[in-house]
C-alpha cells in the first residue's frame, strides 16, 4: 500500500496502463535553432537552421522511447538535448548530430530532469523523490557520457519531483516537488559523491510545485527564482517571504529572458497570463491577460529560446479516450514581449510562425485539427494533469481494502 | 449497561498518565500521509500553544527563543522529561508520528508541569512525520542538539530507505542543525547501529566526538538511561550502540 502511494501510476490492481494518457511537453533551443515537442513516447523535433524535420537517431540497446516521455529539456549552451519518462529511461541527445550519446536506466520512472550549465552534468529525478547525477565529457565541442551508472545526489524523501533547474550561476540547484517544497542546494564540486549541503529551503505554497524558472539580473548573478503552483499562485520567492498572484493552478511558466516577465500557463485557461517582476521591490504584478481566440486552445506547457521574442507553447494529450487512435498536439507562439508597454503581444499565426507550416506538420502530426478534438483533449488533460500533481488520497476503509490485495511486486520489464 | 468504576487515564496519586491507556504499535508507517496538520513553514509553528509559559497570549512578554533540542521519535517521553530539567532555559521538543503515544507525552508533560510548578514549560510534543516535514518546523541552523534514539529498524533491505537515518536524510537534518549541534543516534540492533554510524561517517557535514567530549557531555549516559526503551534494553541485558556526531562546515 506504501508504493501504491508512493506511485501513483501503478496504482490500482488493474492494469491502467491503457489509460495512462501524458501531457504533450515543448521545449525551445536557447538559440532557436530547433524546438522539440514530446507526446507520449514520440519525440518530433524541428531543427529551424537546417528548416526541416529532424531525424533521430538512436542506435543504442533500448533506442528510442517505449513509454509516456515526462521531460525534455536543452543544456543552456544548445548542444544537448535530454529526454526522460515512464519507460525509466534518460536519453541524452546531440543537438548537432541528433544521435543519442547516452542512455541512462533508472529504477524508476523518471519525473524531471535538467542539465547543468557547463553542459557536464545531467541530472534526473526519479519517483522516489531521488535526484540522480550523470557525468558528461566534452572533447572539441562534442559531449559523451562518461558512465551511464547515475550516481544519487540528493532526494525529497518521498516526494516526487516536479521540476529541477540549475541557477544561472551553476551554484546551486532547485528542486520542487508535490510537497509544496523546494529545495535549493549548493552544487558541489564532485556531484557524483552528493549533493549535501542545503542553502534553503522555499516553503509556502500550499499545494503542489509545478513549475520554476529564474529571471537572470545583471545586478545579482544568482537570479530570482520564480515558482507556479497547484495553489493557485505564481510569483517570486524570497526564502520565506512570497509575492504573487492568484488564479487557478498554475501548469507552466517561462521566464521571458533578458526582462523580469513571466508568462503563465493557467489550467484550462485559453490565454497567457503575464506578470511583470520588480526585483528590488521583491513584489510581482500582472500585467497583460492575453486571450487565444479562435480555437480551444489552453497552452500546458511553454518554451522560450533565450535570444528571440518568441513564447512557443504546446497543447497535447498523448491518448484521447473515445477517439482513442491518435494523440493531439498544437503548437502556437505569441511574439511582442519586447516592446509590451505599446501593446500586447500577439498569436502568430500558422504561417507566420518560423518554419511554417512544415513544422506544424512534424511537431503536430497534422497541420489541421478539429474543434471537437479540443474540447475532448481539453477534458483529459484536466484529468492527466491532476493525476500527475496532486498525490490521491484514499478513504480509511479504501486502504485496508488495499492493503489486502497487494500490487507492489516487480512486474516482468 | 456495565457500571464500572471511572477508569481515569491519570495516575490518582501522580496526575501523570498511565501508559496501559495509550498501548500502540510499536510500528507506524512513515510512507503514509496520515492526516495532522503541518505548520507551511517554522514562522507558522505556534509556540504559544505549546509553550504558554514562555509565550504568553499577549504578546508584549512573549520570548524570542526558539526550539533548540528535537527528540525525533520521542516515544513516551522519557528523554525529554530528564533534558527539561537539566536544561531550563532550553526549549525542546518532541517529535512522535504514532497518535495515542503523541497524547500520552502531552498528558505527561502536563501532568508533570501541574505537579511542578514553575517547571516543563519549555518541553513539549508534536505529531508529526519528522522524515518528510524538518524544514517546516525548523529554520536552517536552528537546533543545538537531534536525538535518535532507537528508531526503527525496518530490517529488510528494500526497506532501508525508510530508516530514519539515510544519506540523503542526514542533509535534512544538517540544515535544521547549527554549525556545533550534536546529533545522538542508538540503537539496540547492532547491524542498525553500523549502518547510523556508516553513514554519519560518509557525510561530509558530520564529524565524530571524541572519547573525552563524550564523557564531558552530560547528556550522553542519558540516552541508555533515560529513556524508556534504553530502560528496557538493559532490564534485558542487551547492547546498545552508540553514535554522536558534531554538525561541521563541509570542507569544499
Amino acid at each position: 500500500m506504501a508504493e501504491a502511494a508512493d506511485t501513483p501510476m501503478e496504482e490500482g490492481g488493474e492494469s491502467t496502463k491503457e489509460l495512462e494518457v501524458a501531457p504533450a511537453l515543448i521545449a525551445v533551443n536557447p538559440s532557436q535553432q530547433s524546438v522539440v515537442v514530446a507526446v507520449g513516447s514520440d519525440l518530433r523535433v524541428y531543427d529551424l537552421r537546417e528548416g526541416c524535420a529532424a531525424s533521430l537517431v538512436d542506435e543504442s540497446d533500448k533506442s528510442f522511447h517505449k513509454d509516456s516521455i515526462r521531460a525534455i529539456r536543452y543544456g543552456v549552451n544548445g548542444k544537448l538535448l535530454v529526454s526522460a519518462g515512464d519507460d525509466k529511461l534518460v536519453k541524452i541527445w546531440s543537438t548537432d548530430s541528433w544521435h543519442c550519446i547516452g542512455t541512462v536506466s533508472c529504477e524508476k520512472r523518471v519525473s524531471a530532469a535538467a542539465i547543468s550549465n557547463d553542459g557536464h552534468y545531467v541530472c534526473f529525478a526519479d519517483k522516489f523523490g531521488v535526484v540522480w547525477v550523470v557525468n558528461l565529457e566534452e572533447k572539441d565541442g562534442t559531449f559523451s557520457l562518461v558512465n551511464e551508472k547515475a550516481a544519487p545526489m540528493l532526494s525529497h524523501y518521498c516526494s516526487i519531483i516536479t521540476s529541477l533547474e540549475f541557477s544561472p550561476s551553476g551554484c546551486y540547484i532547485v528542486s520542487a516537488d508535490r510537497d509544496y517544497k523546494i529545495r535549493v542546494t549548493v552544487m558541489p564540486k564532485r556531484p557524483l559523491n552528493g549533493a549535501h549541503e542545503i542553502h534553503c529551503f522555499c516553503l509556502g505554497h500550499s499545494e503542489f510545485v509545478s513549475c520554476l524558472d529564474f529571471i537572470s539580473s545583471p545586478d545579482f548573478q544568482e537570479g530570482y527564482l520564480v515558482s507556479g503552483s497547484g495553489d493557485s499562485t505564481a510569483g517570486l520567492i524570497d526564502s520565506i517571504e512570497r509575492e504573487e498572484e492568484q488564479f487557478c493552478a498554475v501548469t507552466d511558466l517561462c521566464v521571458v529572458p533578458n526582462s523580469t516577465l513571466i508568462a503563465v500557463a493557467i489550467q484550462s485557461f485559453k490565454g497567457i497570463v503575464l506578470l511583470s517582476c520588480n526585483v528590488s521591490a521583491k513584489s510581482v504584478s500582472f500585467t497583460k491577460v492575453v486571450s487565444i481566440t479562435g480555437e480551444t486552445f489552453s497552452p500546458t506547457c511553454l518554451g522560450m529560446s533565450s535570444s528571440e521574442d518568441l513564447l512557443w507553447m504546446v497543447m497535447g494529450i498523448s491518448k484521447l479516450p473515445g477517439l482513442d487512435c491518435s494523440s493531439l498536439v498544437r503548437v502556437r507562439a505569441m511574439s511582442g514581449f519586447k516592446r509590451i508597454s505599446e501593446g500586447e503581444p500577439i498569436m502568430l499565426e500558422d504561417n507566420e510562425m518560423p518554419g511554417g507550416q512544415k513544422l506544424l506538420e512534424k511537431l503536430q502530426g497534422s497541420v489541421s485539427i478539429e474543434e471537437s478534438v479540443y474540447v475532448a483533449a481539453s477534458e483529459a488533460l484536466k484529468k492527466a494533469m491532476s493525476k500527475l500533481l496532486i498525490k490521491k488520497h484514499y478513504s480509511v476503509e479504501n486502504r485496508e481494502t488495499r492493503k489486502r490485495t497487494r500490487n507492489d511486486k516487480k512486474f516482468k520489464q | 449497561m456495565v457500571d464500572k468504576e471511572t477508569k481515569t487515564t491519570l495516575n490518582k496519586t501522580t496526575g501523570l498518565p498511565r501508559k496501559r491507556f495509550y498501548r500502540a504499535r510499536a510500528h507506524s508507517n512513515p510512507l503514509s500521509d496520515s492526516h495532522f496538520p503541518i505548520p507551511l513553514f517554522p514562522s507558522q509553528f505556534d509556540y504559544s500553544q505549546h509553550y504558554p509559559h514562555f509565550f504568553p497570549a499577549s504578546s508584549e512578554n512573549a520570548s524570542n527563543k526558539k526550539i533548540q533540542f528535537a527528540d525525533i521519535g520521542c516515544g513516551f517521553g522519557g528523554l525529554l522529561v530528564s533534558l527539561s530539567t537539566l536544561f531550563p532555559d532550553t526549549l525542546m521538543i518532541g517529535m512522535e508520528i504514532r497518535d495515542k503515544v503523541t497524547e500520552y507525552v502531552k498528558e505527561r508533560i502536563l501532568g508533570l508541569r501541574a505537579t511542578n510548578p514553575g517547571q516543563y514549560q519549555n518541553v513539549s510534543v508534536v505529531r508529526t512525520n519528522s522524515m518528510k516535514y524538518i524544514p517546516n518546523y525548523f529554520e536552517k541552523g536552528q537546533l543545538t542538539k537531534m536525538f535518535f534514539l532507537f528508531p526503527d529498524p525496518h530490517f529488510k533491505e528494500k526497506n532501508h530507505r525508510r530508516r530514519v537515518i539515510s544519506p540523503h536524510l542526514l542533509d535534512e537534518y544538517a540544515y535544521a542543525l547549527a554549525v556545533g549541534g550534536i546529533i545522538y543516534t542508538m540503537t539496540d540492533v547492532e547491524e542498525l547501529g553500523e549502518w547510523m554510524k556508516g553513514c554519519l561517517e560518509d557525510h561530509p557535514m558530520f564529524e565524530t566526538l571524541t572519547e573525552e567530549e563524550l564523557k564531558a557531555d552530560p547528556v550522553v549516559k542519558l540516552l541508555s538511561s533515560a529513556t524508556e526503551e534504553g530502560q528496557k534494553v538493559a532490564r534485558n541485558g542487551g547492547q546498545t550502540f552508540r553514535a554522536v556526531y558534531r554538525r561541521i562546515t563541509p570542507s569544499q
